[in-house]
């Protein structure tokens, strides 16, 4: 068996660090995005009118149960057919991540607002706060800080989600590494590289989430 | 002035409150005692509507709030609410749970509404809190912080739902003194509380419930000292020594 061979890494580095640098756009995208689409569906979830309701529902559940490949291609293919507009590779792929991860951040949000005990949203009330109010200055911030640990693994999540939407050739992490083995004629080492960055970012992630979720305990406990 | 008339309440089937009348008058301290179960939480907690009543009106200064055209946050801005589990915003520091309302409901000024705020907090005894979260907090600081923030939003009457009953013992007496407070200043109150002593000063009127009904009304001195009910005297023995 040879040896394995890096020496294609002096010519190509830019490559992987181009390809990280978009991995990571896109995981900032879609979880900032996705948050905000998530808060909705789940706000709909709560709503008094039946059909909003039913429409979150369906809505999660058809992500839930669904591949992010299927929906990546749905995204890709039927949305500039639906909006009769062009729409650029990135955007897309963006796209498609954050309607992947606004359902499951949408789930995450829900138990978070569950676990806010229903004193808050009764003091709330009784101080003439109404429903929207009590919501938004009340039970979301505290949701929000129920839930910063799930968002952090959905983040790390979504890091390696995006691999996915290379299919579309969006110039991310995972796109670039098929390029190099293309261009080099080797099979396996760019793979590894590949898989070492990604390594990396969520280890990083990972490091950064325990220390926040650290700090956040510590100032419960004072 | 809050009239109740006829007020039921059920939960699915079960009746929690069945046919209650009662008035209370501006600037009356009612006290409602009673075994737990007897629909006494239930009472108060319809009078800033927090449940809803199956039937029956309440009336305050004219108005019927069980009407569902009344807008029910206007009502609720009136009736301060002070809960057995204080229910401070944890995310906001003491002065901030005071604020919040008056600035966001009443659309105060901030400046009025922190100035506001201080001299609540002073007459509470905890002007030195003011920029520290609940969580530092005492039961019974807790408590008076809560008394504090549904004073700020200037009710017409304040409803306690067992203000002391998840307190340590040694906290309850300092709680009590900031109620006594206010009824001498003539606030018009309703309160659930299982402390008979403090029942029997403070209030001007004692509701006897059992049964999610009303069995006696009257004053500290009749009601303790020569209870018409066998209902009432049997309660009353068992938790008078």
């Amino acid at each position: 068996m040879e040896f394995l061979n890096f020496s294609f890494l002096g010519s190509y580095y830019s490559f992987f660090l181009q390809g990280a640098y978009v991995t990571v756009l896109l995981a900032i995208i879609s979880v900032i995005a996705g948050t905000i689409l998530g808060v909705l569906l789940t706000l709909m979830r709560r709503s008094k009118i039946k059909v909003v309701r039913w429409i979150s529902i369906a809505y999660v559940e058809f992500i839930r149960g669904t591949p992010l490949l299927a929906q990546v291609y749905l995204v890709y293919v039927g949305l500039p057919m639906l909006l009769q507009l062009n729409i650029p590779d990135f955007t897309t792929g963006a796209i498609a991540l954050t309607i992947h991860a606004s359902a499951y951040i949408s789930e995450t949000m829900r138990s978070g607002i569950e676990a806010v005990p229903y004193g808050q949203s009764e003091a709330a009330r009784s101080l003439g706060m109404n429903s929207r109010r009590t919501m938004l200055d009340i039970i979301l911030p505290q949701a929000f800080k129920n839930i910063l640990p799930a968002l952090g693994n959905q983040f790390i999540g979504n890091i390696k989600d995006s691999s996915l939407v290379s299919v579309i050739g969006i110039a991310e992490l995972m796109y670039e590494t098929t390029t190099v083995r293309g261009t080099t004629a080797l099979g396996l080492e760019p793979i590894i590289v590949c898989s070492l960055i990604y390594l990396v970012l969520t280890l990083t992630l990972t490091r950064l989430l325990t220390f926040v979720e650290r700090r956040l305990k510590s100032s419960d406990h004072r | 002035m809050i009239t109740v008339k006829h007020l039921y309440k059920s939960f699915n089937s079960h009746e929690v409150l069945s046919d209650i009348n009662c008035t209370i008058h501006d600037g009356e301290v009612i006290v409602i005692i009673g075994p737990s179960g007897s629909g006494k939480s239930t009472l108060l907690r319809c009078l800033n509507l927090l449940e809803t009543p199956t039937q029956g009106s309440i009336i305050i200064d004219g108005q019927d709030i069980t009407d569902r055209k009344v807008n029910i946050d206007q009502v609720r801005e009136k009736m301060g609410m002070v809960f057995q589990q204080f229910n401070l915003f944890p995310h906001k520091t003491v002065i901030k749970n005071i604020c919040h309302a008056p600035i966001r409901v009443r659309k105060m000024k901030r400046g009025d509404a922190e100035q506001q705020g201080m001299d609540l907090l002073s007459k509470v005894g905890l002007r030195e809190k003011k920029d520290v979260y609940p969580i530092t907090l005492s039961g019974g600081q807790q408590q008076r912080i809560a008394i504090a923030r549904a004073l700020a939003m200037q009710p017409t009457a304040m409803l306690f739902d067992e203000p002391t009953s998840a307190l340590d013992p040694e906290m309850v007496s300092e709680v009590l003194a900031v109620i006594k407070d206010l009824a001498k200043e003539g606030m018009t109150m309703v309160i659930v509380t299982h402390e008979m002593g403090f029942a029997k000063e403070v209030g001007d009127r004692i509701i006897f419930m059992d049964g999610g009904q009303i069995v006696e009304e009257n004053t500290p001195q009749e009601l303790f000292r020569h209870p018409q009910h066998a209902r009432t005297q049997n309660f009353l023995s068992k938790i008078l020594h």
